[in-house]
């Protein structure tokens, strides 16, 4: 027995054990929580590459909880898998190992940033339930568990992004954020009643093979979409995402991009592995395109006129939310046309697909260095700031490189992304990606604004006492600037090897299917 | 919160002992009758939530503890994870305690029958340790919530360092 | 007709959630709304797994081999979301009482610092 088949299970069984052994830490001083921490965090970013790698080596995998063996999908005389299965194809793994990075970032920075404050190995207990839910989101192979680690994730960031609770507006956030979310999981629920009422499965890869196309199944998608598009913070449900970015400490922003990520990985697992070849009408993926390119528009308008750092970056969050969703409708709409899927649905696939993991790289950089800045000088405003250059050299580097690869400038990551989602939007209508170009010279004018008013200009006197923030911070920033530098410096490879088998595993909901059906006939019986 | 009169006080100590006993019962038959961890749990958890209301939450803070609750949670918490990770020799949460003698491993005879409390393995080992987490998790919610809606009452040292 | 009564109920509950959800202005009421939605979300699964004729999945109860079981895989749903709901609930009312002890109020009109 190769104790790398339990891979599916260690990915959430680390965390899981990190977050209820947290707690006792409290017992052992700060130094045995910060190691806890750590040691945990660096476990499963280990488990997450090893997943990732062992997918790519051998294809679709999965895991059945509590069964006679891991790959006893359909015990003998049963047609549907019964047991806890999670199934994990190129696309979970990409979006696991995504997310574990951006956590180890988060952890480390953390360590740093919230040194000064009280109550955190209960801080560490949530952060860790937190990446368990998303890691349960993106490894599940069937609905219900989605929703119970959807519930985990959220349940556990609402208390993160109140973490400060002595502000009011911190609160506040968590409370809008708590509204949008629970209302969210609870049409996702009632999508999965709705799919169980029809098949009495909730299994995905169960559901993938037998669905029709009916008012149920309409129902239930719909549901879906409109809960997982608030949850990712598409536009017409936005506002939690700035207030509940700007309000959490800056580490557990870091996650938490990732975290509303996985919601974006529910979506088109739904969309593309489950009514894939139904989606024969062009209106879902138009809807997604339209909410995409309102989420670019309206996110990043709304950004240039903000004055707070963090609220400034949000708003850039919702419109970068908007280009994965405009890659993807793209994708979406070439499905099931083979012709249109060679010409351009997969380019968009991989643009999107690109994007997110720059986004969330990117993006989780940018914020960090946010809390570096509001570590530094206690100020959230971008009026009161200046003359920081001098002062914090390091962060401004890796500022820098963070606002370039979002700005799109053509040796970073973000060029490649968006010229691959111009490219395959074009080919749809050119209305698309002259949307898509504005708000990315949007993008970078406010970005200009913050590197200008922030770290340019003269020294501010009141500024004089402010150091270069600590080592630890730095290390949490440098852990996401490695990551874009080489995706930036080997864009082939990383085509390659990290994005093309992701959107093939997109398209391909054969061998999604296949993986639980094929493995109950090797695997035989009990 | 005031405490309540001599009659209530006295009727809620007794009776609170009743609604703790009939709350283990439910945890330990969780794999034979309705019920489980989490139900027996939140029953034995409104034990605190009727000494809370009868007694005041004055004298209630001064005769238990937080963070005894704190580490009932995790004791049952990783006692659950545990189960888990020890059936790793085939499976995740695998049953490995089913059939196998001892304090859970009973076999029963084919049938109905009325079954027996010494069976179903790590089934009946993870009621157990969710009911150990619900009580500890639900005391102390009530707990702080009640702290919390009572701010002249002084927060607990180990939450008051917030200095932003 | 009967047998589709309790969707209905669903609904209506449902759409009393969304509303008091969306129109309300005091939080504990918002709260309130949130409860009902998830009440009727778990009415739904509930009444999804109900069986014409089944008895219950306890095998020492179900009465000898004659009566068939029904799934009881919408009650195990029910019951973790039911979990979820408990503790999704006590945090909104946690921060609740902490978002009054910051603003004086529980009203959403006053409670605003964040917009824009």
């Amino acid at each position: 027995m190769n104790w790398l088949d339990h891979l599916p299970a260690l990915m959430l069984a680390v965390p899981l054990f990190g977050a209820f052994i947290a707690p006792l830490t409290a017992w052992g001083g700060k130094g045995l929580r910060n190691a806890w921490f750590l040691l945990v965090s660096v476990v499963f970013s280990v488990l997450a590459i090893l997943l990732w790698s062992r997918v790519g080596a051998a294809g679709p995998l999965i895991y059945v909880m509590g069964g006679q063996g891991w790959n006893i999908a359909l015990p003998s005389g049963i047609s549907i898998p019964v047991r806890i299965l999670m199934e994990i194809d190129a696309f979970s793994a990409f979006m696991v190992l995504l997310g574990a990075v951006a956590s180890l970032a988060g952890a480390v920075f953390s360590v740093a940033y919230m040194d000064r404050f009280s109550g955190m190995e209960k801080f560490v207990a949530l952060y860790f339930l937190m990446v368990t839910g998303m890691f349960g989101m993106e490894v599940t192979g069937d609905f219900f568990n989605f929703f119970v680690f959807l519930e985990i994730s959220s349940v556990a960031s609402f208390g993160l992004v109140a973490f400060w609770r002595d502000r009011g507006e911190a609160l506040e956030a968590a409370f809008k954020y708590m509204l949008v979310s629970s209302l969210g999981a609870m049409m996702v629920l009632l999508a999965v009643a709705f799919l169980y009422s029809r098949y009495n499965v909730v299994n995905m890869a169960t559901l993938g093979k037998v669905i029709e196309w009916g008012m149920v199944e309409k129902t239930a998608l719909v549901l879906f979409l409109t809960a997982l598009a608030m949850k990712c913070g598409s536009v017409p449900m936005h506002m939690w995402m700035p207030d509940a970015y700007a309000e959490a400490p800056a580490g557990v922003t870091c996650a938490l991009i990732a975290v509303s990520q996985a919601s974006l990985y529910g979506l088109f697992r739904v969309c593309f592995t489950i009514y894939g070849a139904f989606m024969g009408s062009p209106v879902i993926p138009w809807v997604i395109i339209i909410l995409g390119i309102l989420s670019m528009f309206i996110g990043v308008s709304m950004a240039v006129i903000q004055k707070e750092v963090g609220r400034l970056i949000a708003y850039h969050s919702v419109s970068q939310v908007g280009y994965m969703l405009l890659g993807f409708g793209v994708g979406l709409l070439a499905l099931g046309d083979a012709r249109a899927m060679a010409d351009y649905g997969f380019t968009a696939l991989k643009g999107g697909v690109f994007h997110i993991v720059n986004y969330t790289m990117y993006k989780g950089l940018l914020f960090l260095a946010a809390g570096a800045l509001f570590y530094a000088t206690g100020s959230r405003n971008l009026n009161e700031m200046g003359g920081l250059a001098r002062r914090m050299p390091k962060t401004m580097v890796l500022f820098m490189i963070a606002a370039a690869a979002i700005a799109g400038l053509p040796p970073f990551n973000g060029f490649v992304s968006k010229l691959l989602i111009y490219e395959s939007s074009f080919a749809v209508h050119p209305i698309l990606a002259v949307f898509a170009m504005v708000t990315s010279v949007l993008t970078l004018a406010s970005f200009v604004k913050i590197f200008q008013t922030a770290f340019l200009g003269p020294e501010l006197k009141k500024f004089a006492g402010v150091k270069e923030v600590p080592g630890a911070m730095l290390v949490g920033m440098t852990v996401l600037a490695v990551a874009i530098i080489g995706l930036s410096l080997f864009p082939t490879w990383s085509l390659n090897n990290l994005v093309e088998p992701a959107a093939k595993a997109l398209m391909d909901q054969t061998s999604y299917i296949g993986a639980v059906f094929a493995a109950a006939a090797t695997g035989g019986g009990l | 919160m005031n405490p309540l009169s001599v009659v209530a006080r006295t009727v809620c100590n007794l009776f609170a002992w009743f609604l703790a006993i009939f709350g283990i019962y439910v945890i330990v038959h969780g794999h034979l009758t309705p019920g489980g961890g989490f139900q027996g749990g939140a029953v034995v958890a409104t034990f605190m939530a009727f000494l809370l209301v009868a007694h005041g939450g004055e004298k209630m803070q001064s005769w238990v503890r937080k963070d005894r609750f704190t580490l009932m949670e995790c004791f049952g918490l990783t006692l659950f994870i545990s189960a888990g990770l020890l059936g790793m020799s085939k499976t995740f949460f695998f049953n490995f305690l089913a059939k196998a003698g001892g304090v859970f491993g009973g076999v029963l005879p084919i049938g109905p029958n009325a079954g027996a409390l010494n069976t179903s393995g790590t089934i009946a080992l993870m009621n157990l340790s969710v009911g150990i987490e619900v009580v500890g998790g639900l005391s102390m919610i009530l707990l702080y919530m009640f702290s919390a809606a009572h701010p002249q009452e002084p927060m607990g040292r180990e939450e008051s360092g917030h200095d932003r | 007709m009967i047998g589709n009564f309790p969707y209905l109920v669903v609904g209506i509950l449902f759409v009393m959630g969304f509303i008091g959800l969306v129109f309300e202005r005091n939080l504990v009421k918002i709260a309130i709304a949130m409860s009902v939605i998830e009440a009727a979300t778990n009415l739904f699964i509930i009444t999804l797994g109900y069986r014409t004729g089944g008895s219950i999945p306890v095998w020492t109860m179900a009465g000898g081999g004659s009566s068939r079981m029904v799934l009881p895989t919408p009650q195990a749903l029910t019951l973790t979301a039911i979990v979820i709901g408990l503790a999704t609930t006590a945090l909104m009312l946690s921060f609740i009482m902490m978002i009054y002890r910051h603003y004086g109020s529980l009203d959403v009109r006053d409670i605003r610092r964040l917009r824009g």
